[in-house]
C-alpha cells in the first residue's frame, strides 16, 4: 500500500468548531429574551423574582428540551427511513402519542402526568414501528409518497382520536393539546420533560449505528450492525421523546423537517458531528417561534405549533422545490 | 477459502438456485459470469450474509455464515452491492471512515485514521475526501464505495458488479485495483462480471453461473473457450487469441 499518506489530516467532521460558539451566542440571546419576555414585570413588581422562577425558567428550559428533542427525533426518523421528509408528524408518530395520552385520560381521568407520558410513549412507538413495517412493504424510500403514506395514516389516526374525543365529551382537551404551546409551562409541571435530555444523550452515544443505518440495511449488515435493532432502538428514543413532548408541550410540527434538513445542507450528514447542530438550530427555531407568538398580539399568546405550522409548511414546501430541482 | 455446500435458495416452484457446491481457493480474483438472472448475484449476497440459505451452508475461511455472529464476520468478509443509493450526505472520507465500524464501533482511534486514508490513497480519492457523494461522478463515486470495503482490512472481499455503469476507462481502472489489492494487500476478491473479458484479463478464476448452477470453474484459459461459453451464454461466442489473451467474441 502506498506509504506516502500523511497520517495527520483533519479527521471526519469535528464536533467542536468556532462557528458552533457563535450559533451558541445567538441561540443563548433568544433563551435570555424569552426569559425577558412576558406580561408580568419580573424585575419591578415585590414578587418578581417567584413568578420568574414559576413561569420564565420553567418555560425556557422547556423550549430548549422540546426544540432539542423534536429536532433531533426528525433526524434519527429520517436516517432510519432513508427519507428526507419524515419526522414525527409527518408520520403519524405525534398522533399516535396523541390517542395514547386520550386512551390513558379516559381510563384513568384521574392519571398523574406520568402514566399518561407512558401511554402516549407506548402508542407512538407502536405508531412508529407500523409505520416502519409499513416503508418496508412499499419500498419507496426516496420519493415523496412516504410522508403522504405518514400523513394520511396520521390523519386516520387522528379521526379515531376525534371520534373517541367526541364520545367521551373530551373534545375540548383534545384542541388544547393539539395546538402545542408553551403557555402552560409551570414549574411543577414541566419537569418530566428532563426525561428528554436523557434521549438526547443516548442519541448521541449511538450516532454512529443511525447514520450507517441511514446507509441501508445491506451496508449496515456489511459492517456487523443489526439493522433491525438500530431501527427499534431509534424508534423506541423517538417514541418516548415524542410522546414526553406531547404530554407536556403538546404537537410541535415541522421542526424536525425543517432543522435536520437545513443543517445538512449545510454540514452534510455526519450524525455525531451533526447533533450538537441540529439541538441548536432546533432551540433556536422553537424559541424565535415561541417569542414572535407571544408578542404579536400581546398581552395574549398565539400558540407555538401555529407558527411553527406556517413557517414550517413553507419550509416543507421549499425543501421540495429544492430537492426537485437538484432532480 | 470460501466454501459452498449443497447451497440453495427457492423462489417459488419456477425458480431456484441451487444446490451449488463450490469452493473458492484464498488469494486472487474470482470473477462470477453468466447470462442475467441465472443468480450470480443472489449466490453473492447469500456468502455475504445478506440473503440467508433454505439450506445447505456457506462457510468463509472457516467461518460459518450462519452461525458466526455478524459483528464477527464483518472483520472476515465485506460485501458491496450494486445499487448504492445513499439519501444520507456524507464526505468520501466519512463514508470510508464507517468501513472501521466493525474495529472501531464508531470512536475511530488515529491508526483507524491511518487505514482510512490509506483506502482513500489505494484508490486514488485523496483529492476528493471531502467531497460529498452527491457531488462525485459515478466512477468516483464506486470507487468511493470499494474503499470503504477495503477500509474494513477483510481477507474476504465480495463485489457485485463493481463495472456497472462505469465507462470504459473506469472500467479498466476499477479492476486494476481490484487487481493491486488482492496482490499488495494479500485480499480474496469475489466479483460479479458482467463482461467475460474483463473477467478473462483479470480475474485468476472464472465461475460461469447459470440457472442457479455453478456450470463451470476454471482458470480464464480453461473458460474462454468457444464451447464453453456459447453453451454458458447460450449465444454463439467466438474466442481468438488477442494481444494480451484470449478475447470472446461475441457481437
Amino acid at each position: 500500500m502506498t506509504t506516502t499518506a500523511p497520517t495527520a489530516r483533519p479527521p471526519r467532521g469535528r464536533l467542536l468548531d468556532p462557528r458552533l460558539a457563535i450559533g451558541v451566542a445567538i441561540v443563548l440571546a433568544l433563551l435570555a429574551a424569552s426569559l425577558m419576555t412576558g406580561v408580568y414585570d419580573v424585575v419591578g413588581a415585590a414578587d418578581g423574582a417567584e413568578m420568574f422562577a414559576i413561569t420564565r425558567i420553567p418555560r425556557t428550559v422547556a423550549l430548549v428540551l422540546a426544540g432539542a428533542a423534536m429536532a433531533m427525533s426528525g433526524l434519527v426518523m429520517q436516517l432510519l427511513t432513508q427519507n428526507r421528509f419524515v419526522e414525527p408528524t409527518t408520520t403519524g408518530t405525534t398522533e399516535w402519542a396523541g390517542l395514547g395520552l386520550m386512551l390513558v385520560m379516559i381510563a384513568v381521568p384521574t392519571a398523574g402526568i406520568l402514566p399518561r407520558m407512558l401511554g402516549a410513549i407506548v402508542a407512538a412507538f407502536v405508531g412508529t414501528m407500523l409505520f416502519f413495517l409499513l416503508l418496508r412493504r412499499i419500498s419507496l424510500r426516496s420519493s415523496l409518497v412516504v410522508p403522504i403514506v405518514g400523513i394520511m395514516l396520521g390523519a386516520v389516526v387522528s379521526a379515531v382520536t376525534t371520534f373517541i374525543a367526541l364520545q367521551t365529551d373530551m373534545l375540548q382537551s383534545l384542541g388544547v393539546w393539539f395546538a402545542g404551546s408553551f403557555t402552560s409551562v409551570l414549574r411543577g409541571q414541566y419537569e418530566p420533560l428532563w426525561i428528554v435530555a436523557v434521549v438526547a444523550v443516548a442519541i448521541f452515544l449511538v450516532a454512529d449505528r443511525f447514520t450507517i443505518a441511514g446507509l441501508g440495511e445491506e451496508v449496515a449488515t456489511n459492517v456487523g450492525l443489526d439493522h433491525r435493532k438500530v431501527v427499534l432502538l431509534g424508534a423506541g428514543l423517538v417514541a418516548v421523546a415524542t410522546g414526553v413532548v406531547t404530554v407536556v408541550v403538546g404537537n410541535l410540527p415541522f421542526l424536525g423537517l425543517v432543522v435536520p434538513n437545513v443543517v445538512s445542507m449545510l454540514r452534510g450528514d455526519d450524525l455525531r458531528s451533526n447533533l450538537p447542530w441540529v439541538c441548536l438550530v432546533g432551540i433556536g427555531v422553537v424559541t424565535a417561534c415561541d417569542l414572535l407568538g407571544r408578542t404579536i398580539i400581546a398581552p395574549f399568546e398565539v400558540p407555538v405549533s401555529l407558527i411553527l405550522g406556517v413557517l414550517g409548511a413553507i419550509g416543507f414546501v421549499l425543501l421540495i422545490l429544492r430537492q426537485r430541482r437538484r432532480g | 477459502m470460501i466454501q459452498l455446500q449443497d447451497v440453495r435458495k427457492d423462489y417459488g416452484d419456477e425458480v431456484s438456485i441451487g444446490p451449488v457446491d463450490l469452493a473458492i481457493p484464498r488469494g486472487g480474483i474470482t470473477a462470477l459470469v453468466g447470462p442475467n438472472g441465472a443468480g450470480k448475484s443472489t449466490l453473492l449476497t447469500m456468502v455475504g450474509r445478506l440473503l440467508g440459505l433454505d439450506g445447505g451452508t456457506i462457510s468463509i475461511g472457516g467461518h460459518d455464515v450462519a452461525r458466526t455472529p455478524s459483528k464477527a464476520l464483518a472483520k472476515v468478509v465485506s460485501v458491496l452491492r450494486q445499487e448504492n443509493h445513499f439519501v444520507t450526505r456524507l464526505t468520501v472520507r466519512q463514508l470510508v471512515g464507517f468501513g472501521r465500524f466493525p474495529h472501531s464501533k464508531g470512536r475511530l482511534t488515529v491508526d483507524d485514521e491511518a487505514r482510512i486514508s490509506e483506502a482513500i490513497d489505494f484508490l486514488d480519492l485523496g483529492a476528493l475526501e471531502g467531497r460529498y457523494l452527491d457531488e462525485l461522478s459515478g466512477g468516483q463515486r464506486q470507487r468511493a464505495y470499494v474503499a470503504m470495503v477495503l477500509a474494513q482490512e477483510t481477507d474476504y472481499v465480495l463485489l457485485d458488479e463493481p463495472l456497472n455503469n462505469l465507462d470504459m476507462r473506469h472500467s479498466v481502472q476499477m479492476m486494476q485495483h481490484l487487481r493491486r489489492a488482492a496482490e499488495e494487500l494479500d485480499r480474496t476478491i469475489v466479483v460479479v462480471l458482467h463482461d467475460i473479458n474483463f473477467a478473462g484479463r483479470y480475474a485468476d478464476r472464472i465461475c460461469a453461473v447459470k440457472d442457479g448452477r455453478v456450470v463451470e470453474f476454471g482458470t480464464p484459459a480453461e473458460i474462454l473457450r468457444d464451447d464453453v461459453l456459447s453453451a454458458v451464454f447460450e449465444t454463439p461466442v467466438r474466442v481468438i487469441e488477442g494481444p494480451d489473451g484470449p478475447l470472446a467474441v461475441y457481437y
